[in-house]
């Protein structure tokens, strides 16, 4: 059996009577892509600081991969790429790799092939001065992966990426998650990482309000699916009361429904026959669920 | 531990080479001490002292102003410039102890200030033995005076490395490492000299000032090299002080070598209690 990589319990964190990281707790198991999805300010690079060991955390526990964090045993088998790392720029890409390599006590002969899975092997001896911010970003995924780490942590992998840089980070995460590698990644907005992860966490203002994959958040959220009707002119009054909808705007019937009702809804629709002109349905979206989530825990608080 | 403190070294290295800190600090170096080489050696011819020997003792009182600088320089941002980058967050979150990456960083600073004092006084030396003014013996000062220098350079790259672990940011880390420089190579001396002429027959003269003088490196790093030229009397000044000394000028070595020792503990304590 296959130990668990990351188990965080029942962590805190005050900063000057501040509570940054409350209460938090949550595991990655082997393979598994996590989003942890937060404001700004949420206390997402605080977490990643204490399971790094850079932070003594105030209560809780925290094991990664069966050792304590920060400990020689821990960082022999983790890596992490920082929010924004400005590697020197005077050197090459190659270098600050054969550096981290170095660093890691892992053989030089990996940087070539690493570089050219990062998609950077005709850049690797340009200065990183000459790299785009997309290229940086890659270069420093690759040190994330140098040596095969079995727990990755990522801090806002893809911000401010164009969406095929975006799509680039998003493949090769895929892909060392299939090789039995966790990955932790951080982002402010669901919309980025959401499609391409297992499970996700939604810390708001220090404390997890959320723990559970895509389509778990959609249905604890329970938002209404929204549909709208357009009708043939003057029509729209008929339409509604048929529907039992009382949002009506000219030509067009505005309804909310669960996602039990849709079906029978459309169906309804359908019979109206020739006063219907079209209908469009609104699923919620991830921002929608997302905001559903961080926002119901303020307004708790 | 060994490949992981080279690896640190060498990558400070390379970086002091493409950003042409060596080539400056080489250069720097090499004009003033060909300027002192040139304009002091006049008079020397007169008093039968080799003429290499005079420079050495020229480009010692060059290097108490220039090594704490290029040092303090080098070392500043070694930290704080790092956390600022994010790359102190990448670094320590590898197999690293925090000990390793210090020792790294300190062992690629001296190389760098190695080589450009060994290339920079080189330039000097090789023009004073092709002009026929050198021999063996001022080799040997020469030699004496670039391994003190490196000495003299590790004393303040460790302080500035604990003015880098101190402040949170580089401009800060920058403006402490110039007022430092000004009050340990400037206003200290100025300050002693100025107790030494306002009672030059007190308590402070005999027992305070040859003290004082070794608590500082600078000023023992001038101390022991004058004194092993045996070239006060030619120099005359400060110098003049290593003969009535109170101890022998091999104190002022072992005061330079520990001072190196205290400062870099110092920021090796420092370093371990840094949240990048």
């Amino acid at each position: 059996m296959m130990r668990t990589s990351l188990t965080v319990r029942n962590v805190t964190k005050q900063f000057s009577g501040q509570t940054a990281v409350n209460d938090v707790s949550f595991s990655l198991e082997p393979g598994e892509r996590v989003a942890l999805l937060g404001h700004n300010g949420a206390g997402k690079t605080t977490l990643f600081k204490m399971i790094l060991g850079f932070l003594k955390r105030d209560r809780g526990e925290i094991e990664v991969l069966g050792d304590l964090p920060g400990s020689d045993g821990a960082r022999k088998h983790m890596a992490y790429l920082p929010e924004s790392v400005a590697f020197s720029n005077v050197l090459r890409g190659r270098e600050v790799l054969a550096f981290y390599a170095r660093l890691k006590g892992v053989a030089q002969a990996e940087v070539g092939p690493l570089l050219e899975r990062v998609g950077l092997a005709e850049a690797a001896n340009r200065r990183v001065a000459t790299y785009s911010k997309g290229m940086r970003q890659r270069l420093g995924l690759a040190q994330a992966l140098i040596g095969q780490p079995k727990l990755v942590l990522l801090d806002e992998p893809t911000s401010g990426l164009d969406p095929i840089s975006r799509q680039n980070v998003y493949d090769l995460i895929a892909e060392i998650a299939g090789q039995g590698t966790s990955v932790l990644m951080s982002s402010h907005a669901l919309t980025e990482l959401a499609p391409r992860t297992d499970r996700i966490l939604i810390l708001s203002k220090g404390t997890l309000v959320a723990d559970d994959s895509l389509t778990g958040l959609r249905a604890k959220a329970g938002l209404p699916i929204k549909l709208k009707v357009w009708t043939r002119p003057g029509a729209a009054p008929e339409v509604a009361a048929t529907l039992g909808s009382k949002q009506m705007n000219g030509r067009s019937v505005d309804i909310d429904c669960r996602l039990d009702e849709k079906i029978p809804l459309l169906s309804a629709i359908g019979a109206l026959g020739p006063l219907v002109e079209d209908v469009e349905v609104h699923a919620p979206g991830l921002d929608d669920i997302y905001r559903h989530f961080s926002e119901t825990v303020h307004k708790g608080a | 531990m060994l490949s992981r403190i080279l690896a640190i070294a060498m990558q400070e290295l390379r970086i002091g080479i493409r950003n042409r800190w060596i080539v400056l600090a080489t250069a720097i170096l090499a004009v003033f001490s060909l300027a002192l080489a040139l304009l002091g050696s006049a008079p020397a011819g007169t008093l039968g002292v080799d003429r290499l020997t005079i420079t050495v003792a020229s480009l010692s009182s060059l290097s108490v102003y220039l090594v704490p600088l290029i040092a303090l320089i080098l070392a500043f941002d070694a930290v704080c410039g790092e956390i600022e980058r994010g790359t102190l967050l990448m670094t320590f979150s590898c197999p690293l102890s925090r000990s390793e990456f210090l020792f790294g960083k300190a062992l690629g600073h001296s190389l760098v200030l190695l080589i450009a004092l060994g290339v920079g006084y080189g330039v000097t030396a090789g023009f004073m033995i092709l002009s026929g003014a050198g021999s063996i013996a001022g080799l040997v000062d020469f030699l004496r005076l670039i391994a003190t220098s490196v000495l003299l350079g590790q004393c303040f790259i460790a302080v500035g490395y604990m003015l880098s672990c101190l402040t949170r940011q580089s401009v800060t880390a920058a403006a402490a490492a110039i007022a430092t420089w000004l009050v340990l190579v400037v206003l200290y001396d100025l300050a002693l000299l100025g107790a030494l002429v306002a009672n030059p027959e007190g308590v402070f003269a005999s027992s305070i000032f040859p003290y004082a003088l070794l608590l500082n490196p600078a000023d023992s790093f001038r101390l022991f090299n004058l004194a092993a030229l045996g070239a006060s009397d030619l120099v005359g000044g400060m110098a003049g002080v290593a003969e009535t000394l109170p101890f022998s000028p091999t104190s002022a070595l072992v005061s330079l070598a520990m001072f190196a020792g205290f400062a870099m503990s110092g920021s090796l304590l420092l370093i371990r209690r840094i949240a990048p």
